[in-house]
C-alpha cells in the first residue's frame, strides 16, 4: 500500500513538472525589441487561441490558428515601454512580457530656450533644455552628447556641451552687452533645433531733449535715446512730454522713431517742459519767451 | 386632447394679456425699444415743446422731431440725427436714450431758453449730453430751435504715419510639444495704495510696461485677512488702460465694495500681461489739461488726435497726486464722440470734493479704440 502511494505521489509530481515545462515551451518571447522593428512570438503545444499584447499606449490582438510563430511586421509596436503578452486558449491562459526600447538614433529634439527676450548683460540669464526623441517620439534615455551654441548679435559665440541624463540635458548662457537677436542652437549629431533669443536694451541711461520755437508752438525733440551700454532704445518706446504752465498742462505720450521722440506743444509763456520714459526722468526746460 | 386644448387656450390668453400689459405699462428699460406714442403731444408751453422733443428722440422718431423745429431750414433731418448719434461711429452710435431732463433757464411771452439733458445708455455706462435750447412761440404753440453742432471738417490732406506696428507670431495649435512660444511682456507695479472710502476699500496704483513689446494688461487684487484667507477678489475692469506700449504707464483702480480696510492684513496684487499685436499710432495729445479745484472739482482738457486715423472711442484716465507725489485717486471718462484728425475734443471728469482738496498734480493718459484697427 505504501509503495502504491509513493508511486502515485511521484507520478503527480512528474505530471506537475511536465506541465510547467510545457507552459514555458508554449510561449517564447523576445526579451527586448527596438521600437518599430519586426518581431516573432512563438508558441507550441497548443491549438487555436488569441494572442494579446498590451503596452502603455498600444494593444495588439492576433487570432492564432495553429502551433508555430506569430510574425509582427515592422512598425507594429513603436511606443517604448513594458508590454504584457497574454495567450488565451480553451485549455488555459499563458502570459509573459517584454520591453520595447527607443531607437538609439535621435530623430527629433525638443528644445526649450528661456526667456525668448531678456535685457542685455544678464549672467546666466538664458537657459536651454533639450529632450532627445527617436523617430517614434520616444524619449531616448541612453546618454547622448548634446552641444549648445548661442551666437550673439555682435558675432561672438558661446558654446557648451552636455550629455543627456534620462533623456534631457541643459545649459546656461549669458546675454551679451549688445542688443539684437541671437540664435540659440542645440545639436545632437546632425540634428539641430534653433531658437531666437532677443537681447533688448535696458532703461534709457540719459534722456535729454531740446526745445525750439515753431510758430505758435514749441517743438521738443529728444537726443537719440540709448541705454547705459550705448544701445539704442527700441523704436515704439513711449516718451512722455509734459508742458506745465500757469493754470494748466499739456501731455503727450510719443513713441520713439529712429531713436528720437519729437512733438509740438502749444507755446505758453513761463512754461516748463519735462520729459520721461517709464520711470526714467529726463531734463527740464523753462520757456520764458 | 381636451385638456391639451384647454392648456393651449390658457397659454394663448396669458401671452396676449402679458403683451398688452407690457405695451400699456412698459418697464423703463424697455421704453426705447417700443414704438410708443409720445406721452405729451401738445406744445402749448416751452417746457411741453421740449418734453415732446425728448420723447421723440427717445423713440428715435427723428422725422417727427425734425418737423417741429423752428429752424429746420438750417439743416437736414439726417444732419439732426447724426448730430445726436455721431457723424463718425462712436460710443453713442450704439446707445439709446435712457432718460432726459429739462429745466427752464429764461422765459418771456414769445421765447424761452430751456436746458435739455439727455442721458444716453452706452456699453460703458451713462453718457450725458446737454443742449441749451431756444424755444420760440409760433401762434398757439412753441417750437424748438435745435442748436446743431456741425460736423468738424478735416481739410483734405495727407498725414504721413510711419509709426511702429508690432505683429506677433504665436506658437500654432499644431506645434509639437517643446515648440517654444514668445514670453509675455514684463510689467511692473510702480505704485500701490489702498484707501478706505465710504462704500468700501479702493486699491489704486500704477503699472508700467517694463518691456520692449506692447502688452495687454489687466490687474486684480485679493484682500487677505491675518490668517491669509481671502476676503475679496476684484479686478480693475475698465479703470485701467489695457494696452500699454513699451515704457508706458497706466493707473489702475480696484474697488472692493462693503469691505473695511481694518479687516485687511495684506493685499495680493496680480498683474497680468500678454503679448498682443499693436500699433504706436494714433498719438493723442492732451492739451489744456487742468485741475479745477472745489467746488465742483474736475479734470478738464482737450484731446487732439495727432494722427490721420479716426479714433472711434477714447477713454481718458486721470491720475491725481498730492503735494508729496503720493497717488490719491484715479478718475476716468469715456469721450462720447470720435476723435477726428487734428480736431480737439473736450473732456470733463468730475472729482470727489474730499479728494480734490488733496490734489496737487495730475497725469492723464488716453486709451483709444478704432474700428477695424489694431488695439
Amino acid at each position: 500500500m505504501k509503495a502504491i502511494l509513493t508511486l502515485l505521489a511521484a507520478s503527480l509530481l512528474l505530471a506537475k513538472l511536465q506541465a510547467a515545462w510545457a507552459q514555458e515551451e508554449t510561449l517564447r518571447l523576445p526579451k527586448s525589441i527596438e521600437a518599430g522593428s519586426a518581431f516573432l512570438i512563438e508558441h507550441s503545444g497548443g491549438g487555436e487561441g488569441t494572442l494579446y499584447i498590451v503596452g502603455p499606449s498600444q494593444v495588439l490582438k492576433r487570432d492564432v490558428k495553429a502551433e508555430g510563430a506569430v510574425y509582427f511586421p515592422a512598425r507594429s509596436l513603436y511606443d517604448a515601454g513594458h508590454y504584457n503578452v497574454i495567450f488565451t486558449q480553451a485549455s488555459g491562459t499563458k502570459s509573459g512580457s517584454f520591453d520595447v526600447a527607443p531607437i538609439s538614433a535621435p530623430d527629433k529634439l525638443s528644445f526649450f530656450a528661456n526667456p525668448s527676450r531678456l535685457p542685455i548683460g544678464v549672467k546666466h540669464g538664458i537657459t536651454g533644455a533639450v529632450y532627445v526623441f527617436d523617430a517614434y517620439g520616444n524619449l531616448i534615455t541612453a546618454p547622448t552628447p548634446v552641444s549648445f551654441e548661442l551666437s550673439s548679435p555682435s558675432g561672438g559665440i558661446q558654446k557648451d556641451r552636455a550629455t543627456t541624463s534620462i533623456g534631457r540635458a541643459w545649459t546656461e548662457m549669458d546675454s551679451t552687452s549688445q542688443q539684437g537677436s541671437g540664435k540659440f542652437v542645440a545639436q545632437v549629431g546632425e540634428l539641430k533645433s534653433e531658437r531666437i533669443i532677443r537681447q533688448v536694451p535696458g532703461d534709457p541711461c540719459t534722456l535729454k531733449m531740446n526745445a525750439q520755437q515753431a510758430g505758435q508752438q514749441v517743438q521738443l525733440q529728444t537726443e537719440p535715446v540709448r541705454d547705459c551700454s550705448g544701445n539704442a532704445i527700441p523704436d515704439g518706446t513711449i516718451v512722455t512730454f509734459t508742458e506745465t504752465y500757469a493754470g494748466g498742462q499739456s501731455t503727450v505720450d510719443v513713441p520713439l522713431k529712429r531713436d528720437v521722440a519729437e512733438v509740438k506743444l502749444p507755446l505758453h509763456s513761463g512754461a516748463k517742459f519735462t520729459v520721461a520714459s517709464g520711470v526714467v526722468l529726463g531734463n527740464q526746460i523753462g520757456w520764458q519767451k | 386632447m381636451k385638456k391639451g386644448g384647454l392648456l393651449a387656450l390658457s397659454l394663448a390668453i396669458a401671452t396676449v394679456a402679458l403683451i398688452v400689459i407690457g405695451c400699456v405699462w412698459p418697464v423703463q428699460a424697455a421704453l426705447p425699444f417700443i414704438i410708443q406714442k409720445p406721452l405729451l403731444t401738445s406744445s402749448s408751453t416751452p417746457e411741453a415743446a421740449v418734453q415732446v422733443l425728448g420723447q421723440e428722440i427717445q423713440a428715435h422718431n427723428w422725422a417727427k422731431a425734425y418737423e417741429a423745429f423752428a429752424n429746420k431750414a438750417q439743416f437736414t433731418e439726417p444732419e439732426f440725427e447724426l448730430d445726436l448719434t455721431g457723424y463718425t461711429t462712436n460710443l453713442r452710435t450704439y446707445s439709446t436714450l435712457d432718460h432726459f431732463k429739462a429745466w427752464p433757464l429764461h422765459a418771456s411771452a414769445d421765447e424761452a431758453d430751456i436746458r435739455l439733458e439727455l442721458d444716453w445708455a452706452t456699453v460703458v455706462g451713462t453718457s450725458v449730453m446737454t443742449r441749451d435750447l431756444h424755444v420760440v412761440r409760433t401762434g398757439d404753440h412753441w417750437n424748438v430751435n435745435w442748436p446743431l453742432t456741425k460736423q468738424p471738417i478735416v481739410p483734405p490732406q495727407v498725414i504721413p504715419v510711419n509709426y511702429l506696428r508690432w505683429d506677433v507670431i504665436y506658437r500654432g495649435a499644431g506645434d509639437d510639444w517643446g515648440a517654444q512660444d514668445v514670453n509675455a511682456p514684463s510689467v511692473r507695479i510702480i505704485d500701490m495704495h489702498p484707501v478706505q472710502r465710504a462704500d468700501g476699500v479702493v486699491v489704486m496704483g500704477e503699472l508700467l510696461n517694463d518691456d520692449v513689446v506692447p502688452a495687454y494688461v489687466s490687474m486684480s487684487a485679493i484682500l487677505q485677512a491675518k490668517d491669509k484667507s481671502p476676503i475679496a477678489k476684484e479686478e480693475a475692469f475698465d479703470k485701467i488702460s489695457h494696452v500699454l506700449l513699451p515704457k508706458q504707464i497706466t493707473p489702475f483702480l480696484i474697488q472692493f465694495p462693503d469691505v473695511r480696510l481694518s479687516q485687511v492684513d495684506s493685499i495680493d496684487m496680480k498683474p497680468f500681461s500678454i503679448l498682443v499685436p499693436a500699433s504706436a499710432d494714433p498719438v493723442i495729445a492732451i492739451d489744456n489739461e487742468k485741475f479745477n479745484p472745489s467746488p465742483n472739482a474736475s479734470l478738464t482738457g482737450q484731446l487732439i488726435n495727432q494722427s490721420g486715423q479716426v479714433v472711434n472711442v477714447a477713454h481718458v484716465l486721470g491720475t491725481l497726486y498730492d503735494k508729496s507725489g503720493q497717488l490719491v485717486w484715479v478718475v476716468d471718462q469715456y469721450v462720447d464722440s470720435a476723435l477726428l484728425p487734428q480736431t480737439p475734443v473736450a473732456f470733463n471728469i468730475q472729482i470727489p470734493d474730499d479728494i480734490a482738496k488733496k490734489v496737487s498734480t495730475e497725469r492723464t493718459v488716453v486709451a483709444t479704440f478704432s474700428f477695424g484697427g489694431l488695439l
